[in-house]
């Protein structure tokens, strides 16, 4: 009986010393696939590895013996013993492997809930596994099983929906403001990680362009070569005010760099259009005050991470009907693996069906001669429709047994009412 | 036979209402495509009552308050699939459709009194009258909806609380872009309403303009549409002031409506529409 195993180990269960070892070598992937073809215990294998995960997944029909050689092949790939990380593995079987590798591609099990990397790893470690030919009937199938479910999953629940990082909420809430971000002008005010990677993603949005503004010109100068931006003193800051529509602070100034004043007769001069701050700096740049004028929208640190402290939770609550819909594939896919012990048997009273119909149409050939190929099509026809309808009720009913514990006898009998151990050995 | 028309119509835009309500609590895409089907299957069968209304009364069926509100939905839902044309915004229709169902139902609730139109009514300047000055209203009324939808979401905004309004709501731009247009599209209509209204009445009554209340309150409501109109083209208000003038402008429409017509008297009002001429 072949069986369906997932050994592998995550964020969760394996430290990090342990998971950089076997991501380190690029090379790994290939040398696990081909491991997998070379071992005999092993009949279909897949083999994934990212940053926060290795998953194996493989078929076989001894599974003490495929077991003990993936785990050699992890001892070997990653260079540390077995008794090192032992306890850092999980190992599913049957439709607990199928459950895990759903939750898996769905981005269910990943340390950011709903981030969508995790399925474009998971398609290219399966091309790779097709490309290899480790991947037979089963994995095939469960691979585009997990296609499916992390697209339903996707589409059906809000898993992927809401920002979960600082410099993406930013571009949300923006996006809340302005609608299209095309045309749109950004002031940074300071440089810092943070700030830089906010306005990357702005930019990536389509802000038109850019203005950065630093206590030292040289320093803006050179940020704003790294963006194509222009640099702007700190005396221009309250022009600039009046031309831009989002203002990104981050410098270490421990005063406020933008006063309520200034922002208040900028809102005038800019007849009331929109001007978003993101202030990330710590201590705050902006007075916060401002957030009370008209048309004006602040945010701090701290509402930032309160929005994607919502966000978080409302990706975890997505996940517990994501997990539903997984459930409900996995039954789907369980039974689907249960037709699979029947398909020798059809394929066999298949073949035996044709080669009868093969033997019959030669035998009466020499009768046939005189009538025409329209005719003789006609006849091949009839031949082969009459010989489908005899045998589409017992595939029917095999189909229909293929979960039920008493299949085998099922099977038996139907091997042994249309004798097919001996003619569909010869034909197959 | 009209009135299955009224009624189905009836019917049919309670259920997109429903429709697009479900549509705002569960997101789902297909309840929104159904409930704009069903809503413009609403709309034809409304259209169709006003059609057999027209052709049987001799002229626009406006003048009583339950044909009024009828026509005025009908209006409303028009301007709706307009915006929808343009916009493509499907939480409008969630906030429109529940809307102008509100007014039909009031519409259904008013017992018919069916009197002999009076042939001062027989003309088409009161189509032309009443109908620029309700589509007028239309888009005041959606100028009215975009509004409070814009201050739901700037106060989400504002106040940092980000609940479950703020991923439904559209961004602050659409909706101010909606308040915009309906202002600046509405504001021609409800003028050329109230200049084709004078003339009417000088061709009906001898006089272009007699101190009727409703001719009063119209001036006010049309002075405060022009006021918020300028100050959003000249002034460059726009936002939550402009959101919150729409609204009160629109609240002021109301009155003009709905107060002046029945309890103020004058020749505007439904009281007097079907009572035997004292002109």
């Amino acid at each position: 009986m072949t069986k369906i195993i997932n050994i592998g180990m995550n964020h969760e269960t394996a430290p990090v010393e342990v998971r950089e070892c076997l991501a380190a070598e690029p090379e790994n992937v290939k040398k696990a696939i081909s491991f997998m073809r070379d071992n005999d215990a092993i009949k279909e294998g897949f083999f994934l590895s990212t940053c926060n995960r290795v998953e194996t997944l493989f078929t076989t029909e001894c599974v003490e013996e495929a077991n003990e050689g993936i785990i050699n092949l992890l001892s070997e790939l990653g260079g540390i013993p077995k008794e090192n990380f032992l306890s850092n593995l999980y190992i599913f079987e049957e439709m607990d492997a199928v459950n895990h590798i759903f939750n898996v591609a769905s981005s269910l099990d990943s340390m950011i809930v709903g981030e969508p990397q995790i399925l474009g790893q998971i398609k290219d470690a399966y091309a790779l596994a097709s490309k290899e030919r480790t991947a037979g009937v089963i994995l095939n199938r469960l691979m585009h099983r997990a296609f499916h479910v992390a697209k339903r999953v996707r589409t059906e629940t809000g898993i992927s929906g809401a920002a979960v990082s600082i410099s993406y909420a930013a571009v949300e809430l923006a996006k809340k403001i302005f609608y299209n971000l095309d045309g749109k002008k950004v002031l940074l005010i300071g440089a810092g990680e943070m700030a830089e990677l906010a306005a990357r993603h702005l930019m990536r949005q389509g802000v038109s362009s850019m203005a950065v503004a630093n206590r030292t010109f040289e320093r803006a100068v050179q940020v704003a070569e790294l963006f194509h931006a222009t640099p702007v003193s700190f005396d221009e800051i309250g022009t600039q005010l009046t031309e831009v529509d989002i203002v990104i602070a981050s410098t270490a100034s421990p005063g406020y760099v933008v006063t309520h004043d200034q922002v208040r007769t900028s809102i005038k001069k800019r007849r009331n259009r929109a001007l978003f701050f993101i202030d990330i700096a710590v201590p705050r740049d902006i007075e916060p005050e401002i957030n009370d004028l008209n048309n004006v929208y602040l945010y701090d640190i701290d509402d930032l991470k309160g929005v994607i402290e919502l966000n978080m939770a409302q990706r975890k609550e997505e996940a517990v009907r994501a997990q539903s819909i997984v459930m409900e594939e996995v039954v789907k896919f369980e039974s689907w693996l249960k037709t699979l012990s029947v398909v020798p048997t059809i394929v066999s009273l298949r073949d035996k069906a044709e080669s009868i119909v093969q033997a019959e149409l030669k035998r009466s050939a020499s009768a046939l001669a005189e009538i025409t190929s329209e005719q003789k099509e006609v006849v091949k026809i009839l031949a082969r429709s009459i010989v489908e309808k005899i045998i589409n009720d017992p595939i029917l009913v095999l189909k229909r047994n293929a979960d039920r514990p008493n299949l085998d006898t099922y099977l038996d009998m139907t091997k042994k009412l249309f004798s097919l151990d001996n003619s569909g050995d010869n034909t197959t | 036979m009209a009135f299955f028309w009224f009624n189905l119509a009836l019917f049919l835009e309670l259920l997109a209402s429903g429709g697009f309500i479900v549509y705002i609590i569960k997101q789902q895409k297909w309840v929104y495509r159904w409930s704009n089907r069903i809503l413009l299957a609403g709309l034809i069968c409304h259209t169709i009552f006003l059609y057999y209304r027209y052709y049987s009364l001799g002229t626009a069926p406006v003048v009583d308050l339950k044909s009024a509100l009828c026509f005025f939905s009908w209006c409303i839902l028009c301007i709706y699939f307009v915006f929808q044309l343009r916009f493509k915004l499907m939480v409008l229709g969630s906030f429109v459709a529940p809307f102008s169902a509100f007014l039909m139902i009031i519409s259904f609730a008013i017992p018919l009194v069916e009197t002999p139109v009076r042939p001062i009514f027989k003309t088409l300047w009161l189509t032309i009258h009443v109908g620029s000055v309700f589509m007028g209203n239309a888009f005041f009324a959606v100028a009215f909806l975009s509004a409070i939808m814009y201050l739901l979401q700037e106060r989400h905004i504002k106040r940092k609380r980000l609940g479950a309004f703020y991923d439904r709501l559209p961004s602050l731009a659409t909706l101010d872009g909606i308040n915009h247009y309906s202002i600046v599209y509405g504001f021609p209509f409800l003028t050329f309403g109230m200049i084709t209204g004078s003339v009417y009445a000088q061709l009906a009554l001898g006089t272009y303009w007699q101190w009727d209340p409703k001719e009063v309150w119209s001036m006010i409501t049309w002075l405060f549409y022009a006021a918020l109109l300028h100050q959003r083209l000249v002034a460059g208000w726009q936002g939550r002031r402009a959101a919150i003038m729409s609204i009160i402008c629109f609240c002021i429409l109301i009155f003009t409506f709905l107060g002046a017509s029945l309890w103020l008297g004058g020749y505007h009002s439904f009281n007097e529409f079907g009572a035997p001429s004292k002109l």
